[in-house]
């Protein structure tokens, strides 16, 4: 089957393209040799089949019960965003979501100061985007305008970070911080006190409950997985054996064992009296997962830190902590970025797996819906909707990453 | 630095001192946090009478579990399971179940998607543009989805929704589909059997041998290789005669729904069927129209005998796993070819090597360093993904654990076994892998 080797990415400059008509490209590329033109006409016939079942399937206007039936969509979108949250106190997610949105529109700003901002495809982008919005099929009719908001306050506050940015280019180390700040603010939005009308966890699912496990999961595990690092390359014998228990213990158990052991075991570790909610021991397994899987990204980045700039740094008089902290971790970290955000993302399909421990994240909220005798039965649908929203979120993530890794990454070329 | 200046400096600014007192440090830490945690497991388990220990795995475990893998067993005339088990036997014995229903899925899954995530990985260098796009779009679908969503699509919207056992599917008399399960050939059990599988094994251990022979001969010697070539021709045809036709296989075959084509074994369980259905002692003409009619439950469409039935979780299970891991089987084998030197493939070509030995000889072996290592990982990740069986009702080591815990309150002792039990897969994994990795590592001097 392979027949060319794979292009080559060195400095080489390609050779110049040749413009082909359309009609040659087809023969070119599927076509020739004679088997690839069998190859075609299998793969086209089998994508067909498959197609014009799955349409004749997902297409029903005359209300046939054997083909899908999407009205559970619509009828359960509150509850697919946000889960059982008390409908009187949305707004306090609105105003998260707010935040969220000028925060985001700052950084993307900020990151793209030396761009133009709204190019074409950004406009293409956020005009489907805006449409979405105004066509999602939600019963009341102020969602529509606050989603749309929501997208004016991200370009808007995008145009605003750029303007600043250039003026301040300091700015970006800012953002992080008020990233962080925001966190505390979210927290006390969604759980209340303070003034705020107390909202329990149990009460908290939906997307809303996943993307929060996630986000405090990674910055939780982030202090634990560098420290479990650092202790690994240490060369201090029982430093080092205590972190290789620990992450290899770790990594040797499956996720939801761990989960487990959370829901189950952490409470019987506790002093009496204590017994931390739900959220919070799904929260403790997350991380106690995913903070040895760091560790093992991050010591890839030590160890590609030539063992020169330990030395220079020792050299210049540095202790052992700051050569640490000021040399050899700031470059680690920078090199598994793209590493790391690969575990983001595997992070936050691994919260699927809270739904068997009972928590009502999106996967266990879409189950919890499936289960209502209104919608039994209803299992492609919802999982097909809820496979589009988690493939949306983490393409978004990788997306991102990598334009964000574009544009940080300018010192080496 | 003589012996005084050495001495001026304090001792905390000394690196031996603080190297011996950060590990005493991590030591008093670690065992205070240990002990702590004892104290309090200590307390919580006595209020709420836990006990600790090994001696209820001998209790009745009194909990049925699904059969995954049954082969049709011509004594019992049924499906029997691979490691038989009834509730009534002891904890140790539900979980040893557990345990060869992970195992099951493993090795399956491992060698199932190889094979799978390879023929990906080499699609992405096809000259065939819908190939190539097909297999890049199937690798972005796979990996941004979370597994435990696909097995539940696998599951809830795929198996479950094979049609009932009177609507089965038909795939050339040898693969029948139905909510009752997966029914597919299987080799019987015969005496020939064993003879048969030694042949296999000895065969498959010469072919390889011989490879080698033959790679050293022409790589070192410059001899054609022509002789051992026809040897390995020799082997492999016989090789498939015997899988052919010295396994004994057996087809699932349908019982029969002409009543004119009973025979007596037929004609008496389908007495025993009616009597058993509608309390009916004595069933004068069991065959006769009005009886039929009448007994129609027991005309055993979609009834198999022979072969081996797969359960509807196992499948899921299987296919989810498979697709998922396959996806990233096939980017790290996509990464490994990339990673050899485009002056491989020329230089290879240079030497005058067609595609196929350039592959074989030059790009593969150097690919294959690059790859092992991730596999590894991929490997041990798929047989930690076997526990979200337990999602799906497949009755592997996590879900029988779970149910164990849930009967006999022992959280604490369930919890090591579980652990230690992947633990153990897991080295077993990654030393096996390890090994093969050393053997393909390059060797300089």
């Amino acid at each position: 089957m392979i027949a060319t080797p794979p292009p080559s990415t060195g400095p080489i400059a390609p050779p110049p393209e040749i413009r082909d008509t359309s009609l040659n490209w087809i023969k070119k590329n599927l076509l020739t040799p004679w088997y690839n033109a069998l190859i075609t006409l299998a793969i086209a016939g089998l994508a067909g089949l498959v197609l014009n079942n799955f349409l004749r399937w997902a297409i029903n206007l005359d209300g046939d019960p054997n083909k899908a039936q999407w009205n559970v969509i619509p009828a359960n979108l509150a509850i697919f965003a946000v889960g059982r949250y008390p409908d009187e106190q949305y707004w306090r997610l609105w105003i998260a979501l707010g935040i969220v949105a000028i925060l985001a529109g700052l950084s993307w700003g900020v990151v793209a100061r030396s761009v133009k901002l709204f190019s074409r495809n950004v406009l293409i982008g956020l005009a489907i985007a805006a449409c979405i919005c105004f066509l999602i099929p939600v019963p009341i009719s102020p969602w529509r305008l606050l989603s749309v908001t929501m997208l004016g306050l991200v370009a808007g506050s995008a145009w605003l970070g750029q303007q600043l940015g250039r003026k301040v280019p300091q700015l970006g180390q800012y953002t992080s911080f008020a990233w962080l700040g925001s966190f505390l603010i979210y927290l006390w939005l969604l759980g209340g006190n303070l003034g705020l009308e107390p909202v329990r966890t149990g009460e908290w699912g939906g997307i809303m409950l996943t993307v929060f496990l996630a986000i405090i999961s990674i910055l939780l595990c982030f202090p634990i997985g560098v420290t479990m690092a650092l202790g690994r390359q240490s060369e201090l014998p029982v430093v080092r054996w205590f972190s290789v228990a620990y992450i290899e213990v770790i990594r040797g158990i499956p996720l939801i064992a761990i989960l487990f052991m959370g829901q189950v075991i952490v409470p019987l570790f506790l002093p009496e009296g204590m017994r931390p909610d739900r959220v919070l021991r799904a929260v403790v397994g997350l991380t106690l997962f995913s903070s040895a899987y760091l560790a093992e990204n991050v010591r890839g980045g030590l160890q590609s830190i030539p063992r020169g700039q330990e030395e220079a740094a020792q050299a210049l008089g540095l202790n052992a902590p700051l050569t640490v902290s000021l040399v050899v971790l700031p470059q680690a970290l920078k090199a598994v970025i793209p590493a790391i955000v690969g575990q983001f993302i595997s992070l936050f399909q691994d919260t699927t797996l809270l739904s068997i421990v009972g928590l009502e994240e999106l996967l266990g909220m879409s189950r919890s819906i499936l289960a209502n005798p209104n919608f039994i039965g209803r299992y492609a649908e919802v999982y097909l909707f809820v496979g589009v929203l988690y493939w949306f979120f983490c393409y978004a993530m990788s997306s991102g990453s990598r334009y964000v890794e574009k544009r940080l990454n300018t010192e080496h070329r | 630095m003589t012996f005084n200046q050495e001495h001026s400096i304090p001792f905390w600014r000394d690196d031996r001192f603080w190297k011996i007192a950060l590990q005493v440090i991590a030591v008093v830490v670690v065992a205070a946090f240990a002990s702590l945690l004892l104290y309090n497991l200590n307390i919580n388990m006595q209020r709420a009478g836990l006990k600790f220990g090994f001696d209820f795995l001998d209790n009745q475990a009194s909990f049925d579990i699904l059969d995954s893998v049954a082969p049709y067993s011509a004594i019992d005339e049924t499906y029997k399971s691979v490691f038989p088990y009834s509730p009534t036997d002891n904890y140790a014995r539900v979980l040893q179940a557990g345990l060869v229903n992970s195992l099951l899925i493993m090795v399956s899954g491992i060698i199932l998607t190889t094979i799978v995530g390879i023929i990906i990985g080499v699609f992405q260098f096809s000259d065939n543009w819908l190939l190539r796009k097909g297999s890049e779009l199937y690798i972005e679908v796979v990996r941004n989805t979370p597994l435990l969503l696909q097995l539940f699509f696998w599951y809830s919207a795929v198996f479950s929704q094979l049609p009932r056992p009177k609507e089965r599917l038909d795939f050339f008399g040898a693969l029948y589909l139905s909510k009752r399960g997966i029914f597919m050939p299987w080799p019987a059990t015969n005496p020939l059997l064993w003879f048969s599988l030694g042949l296999i094994i000895v065969g498959v251990a010469g072919g390889i041998w011989l490879w080698f022979w033959r790679t050293n001969l022409i790589v070192e010697k410059g001899q054609s290789g022509q002789t051992q070539l026809w040897g390995l021709w020799a082997i492999a045809l016989t090789l498939i005669v015997v899988i052919l036709f010295g396994l004994g296989w057996a087809f699932p075959h349908e019982l029969t729904l002409d009543p004119s084509q009973f025979d007596a074994r037929d004609t008496e369980r389908f007495a025993a069927c009616v009597a058993e259905t509608y309390q009916v002692e004595n069933l004068s003409n069991p065959t006769s129209e009005a009886n039929l009619a009448l007994y129609s439950k027991c005309l055993w469409t979609g009834n198999f005998e022979y072969g081996l039935r797969l359960s509807l979780e196992f499948a899921a299970l299987l296919v989810g796993l498979v697709i998922y891991t396959a996806a990233f089987i096939a980017e790290i084998v996509r990464a490994g070819i990339q990673s050899v030197a485009q002056g491989q493939w020329e230089a290879a070509r240079a030497l005058g090597l067609h595609s196929d030995s350039t592959m074989r000889l030059v790009v593969f072996p150097q690919a294959l360093r690059v790859i092992i290592p991730p596999l590894n990982s991929q490997y041990q990740n798929l047989a930690k993904n076997s526990s979200l069986g337990a999602a799906i009702a497949y009755a592997e080591l996590y879900n029988v654990a779970n149910t164990t815990y849930n009967q006999s309150g022992r959280p604490i002792d369930v919890m090591l076994i579980i652990a230690l039990t992947y633990l153990s897969i897991n080295m077993v994994i990654s030393l096996t892998m390890n090994a093969f990795n050393r053997a393909v590592q390059l060797k300089e001097r």
